[in-house]
């Protein structure tokens, strides 16, 4: 029975890595467009940046968001490769819960369900924001990321469905990396708002490369540099969240909440470099792209975290099932 | 000034200050020092110095979490080792350069932290500020006209409604206009000196709390007791201010260890689970009573949390030696080398005569025979339980004092007379079999323990237990909670001021509302949208 769940497991998941490729090239498609009409509209667009520029620190957010409105081209290639992301995510998440069935407990006791569970949390995080501020230009980063998270766990870390280890049997570990995932999550998206924030700084101060012109159809950067840092700061509370429960799980599992374990030092690593991104946003002259430098740091080291020391560095926290 | 100098919204100095100031003195040059040590930059740098500094602690392996593989890396790299110790690298997190970078950011946290706590407490009592006398230049602003209305009682429903949105509010009056000022979200501020402060009390938790933690490590064997004084431990790390009459008198019996095995998935064939160890505790002064102690779930007895964080088998052996006189007999804890309990053991028989008897072997719960010939286990559980043994005879080399662990078993002094190149095969026995020693050295016997051991098993098991004490544990706890509470408020209560404006005009008043952000702010154009409609709706409602 298990294993029949299993397998359709298995096969939600591969059809949700297919919608999501075609979403992704349809983003990709969209983007180069973008950046084609970009170059020959510029004469119209132009009008509208000067309005932009001239607004100053978006402050008078009326003028602007007539600007965007009236000049905002419909982007088809991006709507459908939307509407096909949430088809993804749909089957995603269905294969998740599968999983999840099948095995008769949350599905995030090795690497390769928490691949599945943290892409699939950060499918429905990029979906969920929208109902925030449309962020569908980030599609092609997103979809990106959830296919290579899924095309890696697949391919390297599939293990079939085993009973639980007793270390792993704990509320506490449901809720610290349920909430690990979910910042992660907010920091992969401030991460890509920090990125675009430092290309669009550089073309606004006229150094930009002729290859990005679809930045032209972005928000300007200090708007991208508002968003990346509420999605970040939200993803830094839950970070928070995860360095506390994985604490209180350590003392019920190894009768201390701090040790210095390889993955502790990690988590407080992420944790400090993100501290620091606040403080940056806060401290005059690093507000702007050194910031946006500290919130890149801070995303390669949860990368870097949950790939290179979950497989390679020695510790308690060896759970990857490999 | 309660904001760092180089806070993005405390003014930059007037151009020129530092280069024509006079020469600074000695309390001048204190003052300088302190103003960079408690600036938002310092702290930045530090915060990123403390996180760059954390990355050797998890290349390298540590002493505090990970000894065993201190011990591996010395073996693995002679040269480097004695290097990287000298640099403090195997101690990262106790070390003078770790500590010398978090002791300053904790400095430069409270001098940063104490006198905005001291000007946030004026703040609260002060009165939100006079109204700006052009409102158009601030950062959100709107405006309408409105005929027929009189500024008196617009300003009164501008008011009413501020304050039921939580604002502090205070009215102005000038020639042919009044406003209103209102501020609010002191609570920002509140939220982050709290988050900055408990930071500290986290440290400081830690710091004396630790000092009088102590935890030790005790292996049981079925039906063995543990006896909560220093000597019954088999490692003990104590605090800085440890004292051993400190220890809670009790003692436990570890009645049973249980595990279920998996037999049906067979993607994960012996996979086992469902850890447990049966206790019986003899508090000092209670009855008796019986517990349980489970992975992830700590038994606490007077005031310690016991833990179970390993187990194994303890074959039962007694040796018997030239004499016929018994030498030995005990269970032996052999410790696990895999998933299916292939155990390494020793047994130091130093009162074998004419000579000491060492042995070292393997156990197999469950042994199978490689084509190699050589034995594996194939199953964690007891299913075909088979006990092999090297002897060696001579000196054991512990008479003269020198603690040597009972896990390793030193042959510089001895003979092999049994297995390896010894010409004898190594000894294979099932519970309830004996073997003769070559030479008439005595016998060795795997003895079954079917009748003593609880649930009938030949071949008892041992579970090693952790006892832990830590007084810091609540109170970090305590401040963790204010640190993520004062976090989630030092972040997300906007904290801004507002203006609303009625300046007369012929046949009416003109409205103007304004907002200024005091700290990251997105909805603060929308607030002032929102205030402006739901003031023009309730005047309206007054003209209707
Ligand atoms: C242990 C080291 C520190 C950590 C982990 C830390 C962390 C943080 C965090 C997470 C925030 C945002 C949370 C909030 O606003 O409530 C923050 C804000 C702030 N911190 Fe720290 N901090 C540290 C040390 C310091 C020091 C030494 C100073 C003084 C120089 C300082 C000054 C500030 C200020 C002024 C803000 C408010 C920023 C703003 O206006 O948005 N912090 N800090």
């Amino acid at each position: 029975m298990s294993d029949v769940l299993d397998s359709y497991s298995l096969v939600a998941i591969y059809s949700a890595m297919a919608v999501y490729l075609i979403a992704f090239v349809l983003f990709a498609i969209d983007i180069a467009k973008r950046s084609a009409n970009a170059s020959t509209a510029a004469g119209q667009l132009a009008m509208s940046e000067g309005q932009l520029a001239a607004s100053g620190s978006g402050g008078v957010a009326t003028l602007e968001r007539q600007a965007t409105d009236a000049a905002a081209p419909r982007y088809r290639f991006e709507r459908v490769g939307f509407a096909l992301t949430v088809l993804a995510t749909a089957l995603h998440v269905g294969g998740v819960v599968l999983r999840g069935v099948a095995q008769g407990f949350v599905p995030w006791a090795n690497m390769f369900e928490f691949s599945l569970t943290s892409s699939a949390i950060i499918a429905v995080v990029f979906l969920l924001l929208q109902f925030w501020q449309d962020l569908k230009f980030l599609g092609v980063y997103m979809t990106g990321f959830v296919l290579i998270a899924l095309g890696v766990g697949t391919v390297n870390f599939y293990v079939p469905v085993k009973p639980l280890p007793d270390a792993l049997d704990s509320y506490w570990l449901i809720i610290h990396v349920f909430v690990a995932a979910l910042g992660t999550a907010l920091f992969a998206v401030g991460a890509a708002l920090s990125l675009l924030q430092l290309l669009q700084a550089r073309r606004e101060s006229g150094a930009g490369g002729r290859g990005l012109a679809f930045l032209r159809t972005l928000p300007n950067s200090v708007r991208l540099e508002n968003s990346a840092y509420l999605v970040t700061v939200v993803g830094f509370v839950f970070w928070t969240f995860t360095l506390v429960a994985g604490a209180i799980w350590a003392e019920r599992a190894w009768g201390r909440y701090w040790g210095w374990d390889t993955k502790e030092v990690w988590t407080f690593i992420i944790w400090t470099v993100y501290a620091g991104y606040i403080h940056a946003r806060a401290t005059r002259g690093w507000r702007g792209a050194r910031s946006a430098w500290l919130a890149l740091i801070g995303f390669a080291s949860v990368l870097f975290n949950y790939t290179v020391v979950n497989l390679f560095f020695k510790g308690l926290h060896s759970y990857s099932g490999l | 000034m309660s904001r760092p100098s180089d806070h993005h919204e405390t003014p930059p100095p007037p151009k020129g200050e530092g280069i024509t100031q006079p020469s600074l003195g000695i309390v001048g040059y204190l003052r300088f020092f302190w103003r960079q040590l408690t600036s938002m930059r310092t702290a930045l740098v530090l915060l990123l110095l403390l996180a760059l500094a954390a990355i050797p602690g998890s290349l390298v392996p540590q002493r505090s979490s990970d000894p065993n593989g201190v011990t591996t890396y010395y073996q693995d790299h002679p040269d480097l080792a004695p290097v990287l110790d000298d640099l403090q690298l195997f101690d990262v997190f106790g070390s003078v350069w770790f500590s010398a970078i978090y002791l300053l950011l904790f400095v430069s946290l409270i001098g940063c932290v104490v006198p905005r706590t001291l000007h946030h407490l004026k703040a609260l009592r002060t009165p939100p500020p006079k109204t700006p006398a052009r409102l158009s230049r601030l950062e959100a602003y709107r405006s309408s006209s409105v005929e027929g209305a009189d500024a008196a009682s617009a300003m009164e429903s501008a008011r009413t409604l501020l304050r039921k949105a939580g604002y502090r509010v205070r009215m102005f009056e000038r020639a042919g206009e009044l406003s209103v000022s209102a501020e609010r979200g002191y609570l920002r501020e509140t939220g982050n000196l709290v988050f900055h402060t408990a930071l500290i009390g986290v440290l400081v938790s830690v710091g004396i709390g630790g000092g009088f933690a102590y935890n030790g490590q005790k292996v049981v064997v079925e039906g063995g007791p543990f006896v909560n004084v220093l000597n019954d431990y088999d490692t003990f790390s104590p605090g800085r201010f440890f004292d051993e009459g400190a220890l809670p008198p009790y003692r436990l019996i570890v009645d049973d260890f249980d595990a279920t095995y998996e037999t049906e998935n067979v993607n994960a064939f012996g996979f086992a689970s469902g850890f447990r160890a049966d206790v019986t505790v003899h508090e000092e002064g209670r009855e008796a009573y019986e517990a349980q102690v489970r992975v992830n779930d700590p038994l606490n007895i007077m005031g310690l949390d016991t833990y179970l964080t390993g187990n194994g088998y303890a074959p039962h052996l007694t040796v018997t030696d030239a004499d016929g006189n018994i030498a030995f007999t005990g269970a032996v804890p052999f410790l696990p080398q895999d998933a299916n309990l292939t155990s390494l053991g020793i047994v130091k028989v130093p009162d074998a005569l004419p000579e000491q008897i060492g042995m070292r072997g393997f156990f197999y719960p469950t042994a199978a025979e490689l084509e190699s010939g050589a034995l594996t286990s194939t199953f964690p559980d007891l299913l075909n339980p088979v006990l092999t043994l090297n002897v060696y005879t001579g000196d054991l080399g512990i008479d003269d004092g020198t603690p040597r662990s009972v896990y390793s078993l030193n042959i510089e002094e001895m003979t092999e007379i049994v297995g390896g190149d010894s010409g004898v095969d190594a000894i294979r026995l099932q519970p309830g079999e004996s073997y003769d020693l070559p030479g008439g050295r005595g016998t060795v016997t795997f003895d079954s323990m079917a009748e003593v051991s609880p649930d009938g098993e030949s071949v008892l098991r041992f579970a090693s237990l952790d006892v832990h004490y830590d007084p810091s544990a609540g109170w970090v706890l305590l401040f963790v909670v204010l640190v993520i509470a004062g976090l989630i408020t030092g972040l997300f209560v906007p904290r801004r001021r507002v203006w609303v404006k009625a300046v007369e005009e012929s046949g009416g008043i003109r409205l103007e509302y304004a907002g200024l952000a005091r700290g990251d702010d997105p909805g603060l154009d929308r607030a002032v949208g929102d205030l402006a409609e739901r003031h023009a709706q309730s005047l309206r409602v007054r003209l209707d």
